[in-house]
């Protein structure tokens, strides 16, 4: 039996070619660790950008989102 | 228990045996006089196959199941008269942009508006030249008897198959309600599933549709389309000849004007005039080849007779380029010249007695 | 340390956007904000997770979601605007065991095709509908939406939608609940995650439903429009969650799938013995030959038969009878009958001609052989298109002295009388058959096909009864 729950670590990648910008993650995410940068992408389009930690991997920024690929959301594995 | 493939049949009846036999697997129609026995018969048989038909709610709907079902890559058919026709338009325009087979029987009656469900001839310009929206052309078959209602529909099938296009039974309300004694054709088995089609026997992801938005695209697709029209008018031109051989006259005349026309030209025979007919059997593609036949023979005359405001003698002027002149035999609102009319309309014409 | 990828684009959609036309390959064509990416990617996701790409056909309305078949990797058709319901109909009915998807707005399914959604649910298609629900007509430009809230401003309601004028927004999910057939109806919203994720157990248990041949799903989402409503993510959020939800309730509005059982589709047969069991009619004995002709001289030439009389009094089935025995001769025939309104309950007439050439007009209108009235006006109306050495035969019970001409053979016969002794009026017909034959066989036929012309009546009989072809009259 697990009795203690190893800590896990999640990671947001946003692909800011295919961010239109809408900041649907950013009011979505509950961490708060995603907002909308200041720079413009391919599209012209300012894209959300990840706070770099705080992810808990709960989904609610991909499903959000309107764009196929503009979020992954990974899990950092120890090996 | 013996069969036999001569059978009594009506016009409207005998259009879903030919499809049947066709190996046609879906009928999706509305009622509408004087093409409901389309619908009742096919209600009747079609399910006795294991094949499919549904009343749809509306004309609009039923041209849709067509598209459908021709997408998934079946043989598909619908029937209405010309009003329910006019409804059908957006999809038979839709069918044709996606360059799907379809096969729809067009019962004509009289028009315009609710006119009456008496025999007109009064679609031929919205089955002929088009009908819907955008430069595309359907393949118009035109029965002249019980025999033809079954056979052009089997042709149908197979006209539209081969060229990927809607194709038109143009009929009317007498055709379609007279009983003929026919000979019904051998059955075909299923027609394989074309590679485009959305199957999952077909390659993955096909997908079907009628949208370009870039401009340049759409006018290569209709290039395409205009390409396959110009072979259709090469290949697809039927016309029977009736008498043709020393003609200096000629009626033209096609589904149920040509049964009065004929009869016209065995009379006017047996007075020695030597008068012939040139039935269409296709009205797109039109047979101008036959009529410019005619005119290097020594046609000098042409009789068009129909039940419409002169709507097919366009395309026999536009035939012969207006070479010999045409004259119009005519009778509209639900009537049907009389060979009387006819052999009388000649007479004065020509100022014999 | 390695990545797991937990969230990413689903497999449902293709990888790289070919069809899409213009430099974006990866993005769809949505704008910024829009929920029907939202309901792309959950649909995606079932998609890829159920395995059923490969068997799959997603139908793309008019409207925003167009271009819809640019993004799925399944099978994928354009349909008219508001038509999808109907050539989903076709598709589903055609290839069963496929998941057919209906995707539709709110201008395409409840305004211009709002007829086609109810009647395939009524019918209970196997298919799922998923109806994005905008409040607004985006891929025009921002026009009012059957689903526009009242109040609410759009380019065709400027001063704000008047309910007076315009009703009310038109409940979807509550309408189509009401039908017996339909097996799951939710309404859901595009909004915040927790709604989002209702909304995504939605989409996979209506494609279930289709999977499991279960019948007509349809899920509503509310869904944002930013752009056409000026809205940013969070107040477009709050649009939808108070305002629309106001007018249409979250939920489930019918889940019956449980207890419904699968659809069921016949399988189309094209075995020729079949085919040709079900079509082509049955052989009598009484059949004659390929070559057999009447040598009579009254059948040497086209013979042209009019029958007329009141609706009901079997003119049309008497005429049928001939053109039958006609047929069984190897004669070309030809019945034409009157038709419509006129046939039901007021006079009918048909032509009947026979020829051993080809039949040209069939309407006996003129210089008829034979002419059969069973009423005055028959007589009246017709009588003028008997040749002048036709044989006119009559119900002489209701009709007296006919017109005719010095070289017209006449036969009164009192058939309704003679049918009334006989126990049923609407025999008069049956009495005149007899009456023509005997007529034919005593005036116009050789002695040795007077039999044969009897057993071409009885075997007429037989068939066309047989048959049972629908006569009106």
């Amino acid at each position: 039996m697990e009795t203690e729950k190893k800590k896990r670590v999640f990671r947001c990648d946003i692909n800011g070619d295919e961010c239109k910008g809408c900041g649907r993650c950013v009011i979505a995410c509950p961490k708060h660790v995603l907002s909308m940068g200041t720079k413009l992408n391919k599209m012209s389009a300012p894209y959300a950008v990840y706070a770099g930690s705080g992810c808990i991997g709960c989904g609610g920024c991909f499903y959000s989102c309107p764009e196929p690929g503009a979020i992954t959301i990974v899990e950092e594995v120890q090996d | 228990m013996k069969r036999t493939n001569k059978i009594l049949l009506k016009g409207n009846e005998a259009v879903v045996y030919g499809a049947l036999l066709a190996g046609c697997e879906c009928y999706f129609g509305y009622p509408i006089t004087p093409a409901s026995e389309i619908a009742h018969t096919a209600a009747r048989l079609f399910p006795k196959l294991g094949r499919i038909f549904i009343q749809a709610e509306c004309e609009i709907a039923s041209i849709n199941m067509v598209l459908g079902a021709s997408a998934a890559g079946r043989r598909a058919m619908t029937a209405s008269s010309g009003l329910g026709i006019s409804l059908k338009q957006e999809g038979v325009s839709y069918i044709a942009g996606s360059e799907l087979p379809a096969v729809i029987i067009d019962v004509m009656r009289g028009g315009p508006g609710l006119g009456n469900i008496a025999p007109e001839q009064a679609d031929y310009n919205q089955i002929v030249k088009g009908g819907g929206h955008g430069s595309y052309k359907c393949i118009v078959l035109a029965p002249g008897s019980v025999q033809e209602m079954c056979d052009l529909t089997v042709l149908a099938f197979d006209l539209a198959d081969k060229y990927r296009t809607p194709v038109y039974v143009l009929t009317d309300g007498m055709i379609g309600q007279m009983m003929e004694k026919l000979e019904l054709p051998e059955p075909k088995g299923r027609r394989p599933l074309p590679e485009w089609a959305l199957n999952r026997e077909c390659p993955k992801a096909n997908c079907i549709a009628s949208i370009y938005l870039d401009t340049g695209d759409l006018e290569k697709v209709n290039i395409r389309l205009n390409k396959k029209y110009d072979e259709i008018k090469k290949n697809e031109q039927r016309a029977e000849e009736y008498h043709m051989e020393d003609a200096e006259y000629a009626f033209v005349a096609y589904g149920i004007s040509s049964r009065m026309a004929r009869t016209a030209v065995d009379e006017l025979r047996s007075e020695g005039m030597k008068i012939g007919l040139i039935r269409p059997q296709t009205l797109f593609p039109f047979p101008a080849d036959a009529l410019n036949r005619a005119v290097d023979r020594g046609v000098k005359e042409f009789f068009c007779v129909e039940m419409s405001n002169g709507q097919m003698i366009d395309d026999v002027k536009l035939s012969i380029e207006c070479r010999r002149p045409v004259t119009l035999i005519n009778r509209m609102g639900g009537n049907v010249p009389s060979v009387e009319e006819i052999i009388q309309a000649v007479k004065a014409k020509l100022g014999v007695k | 340390m390695a990545d797991v990828v937990k969230f990413a684009k689903p497999a449902g959609f293709f990888d790289t956007f070919v069809r899409r036309p213009g430099p974006i390959k990866k993005n769809m064509h949505y704008c910024p904000g829009c929920g029907h990416g939202i309901l792309h990617k959950l649909i995606a996701e079932a998609m890829a997770d159920f395995k059923i790409k490969d068997h799959t056909v997603l139908i793309a309305p008019v409207g925003c979601a167009v271009f819809a078949y640019y993004y799925f990797d399944c099978y994928g058709v354009s349909s008219p605007h508001g038509r999808a319901p109907a050539i989903a109909t076709a598709i589903s009915r055609t290839n069963p065991d496929d998941v057919v998807i209906s995707y539709q707005g709110d201008g395409d399914l409840a305004s211009i095709g709002f007829n086609h959604i109810l009647q395939a649910a009524n019918r209970g298609e196997n298919m799922t509908v998923f109806f994005v629900n905008n409040a607004i007509y985006g891929m025009t430009g921002g026009q009012m939406a059957p689903t526009t809230l009242p109040g609410q401003v759009t380019q065709t309601s400027p001063w704000g939608r008047s309910v007076e004028e315009t009703g009310y927004p038109i409940k979807v999910c509550e309408m189509i609940s009401q039908f017996e057939a339909p097996v799951y109806v939710e309404r859901c919203a595009l909004s915040t995650v927790p709604n989002i994720m209702k909304a995504r157990n939605a989409v996979r248990k209506a494609i279930q439903n289709s999977m499991n041949k279960k019948g007509f799903s349809l899920v509503e989402f509310l869904s944002g429009c930013p752009v056409n409503l000026k809205m940013n993510a969070e107040q477009m959020n709050a649009f939808l969650n108070e305002k629309m939800t106001k007018f249409f309730p979250l939920g489930v509005y019918k889940d019956v799938a449980d207890e419904r059982a699968p659809v069921h589709h016949p399988v189309p047969t094209f075995d020729r013995e079949k085919v040709i069991e079900t079509l082509y009619p049955q052989a009598f004995d009484h059949a004659v030959e390929d070559n057999f002709r009447y040598k009579s001289p009254v059948f040497q030439k086209e013979c042209k038969v009019k029958i007329s009389g009141f609706g009901g009094q079997g003119v049309l089935s008497l005429g049928h009878v001939m053109a039958v025995m006609g047929k069984l001769r190897n004669f070309n025939v030809s019945w034409l009958p009157s038709y419509g309104p006129e046939m039901r309950g007021g006079t009918a007439n048909c032509s009947v001609v026979f020829s051993h050439k080809h039949v040209g007009s069939p309407q006996a209108d003129y210089n008829c052989d034979l002419m059969i009235c069973m009423n005055q006006p028959s007589v009246d109306k017709f009588l003028g298109q008997l040749s002048p050495k036709g044989v006119l035969v009559y119900d002489a019970s209701t009709i007296s002295n006919p017109p005719t001409g010095p070289e017209q053979t006449v036969y009164g016969i009192r058939a309704s009388d003679i049918a009334a002794e006989m126990g049923n009026q609407k025999m008069a017909n049956s009495v005149i058959l007899g009456a023509v034959i005997q007529m034919m066989q005593e005036c116009l036929m050789n002695e040795d096909e007077k039999d044969d012309l009897d057993r071409a009546v009885e075997a007429a009989l037989n068939e066309s009864f047989a048959s049972k072809p629908e006569l009106a009259a």
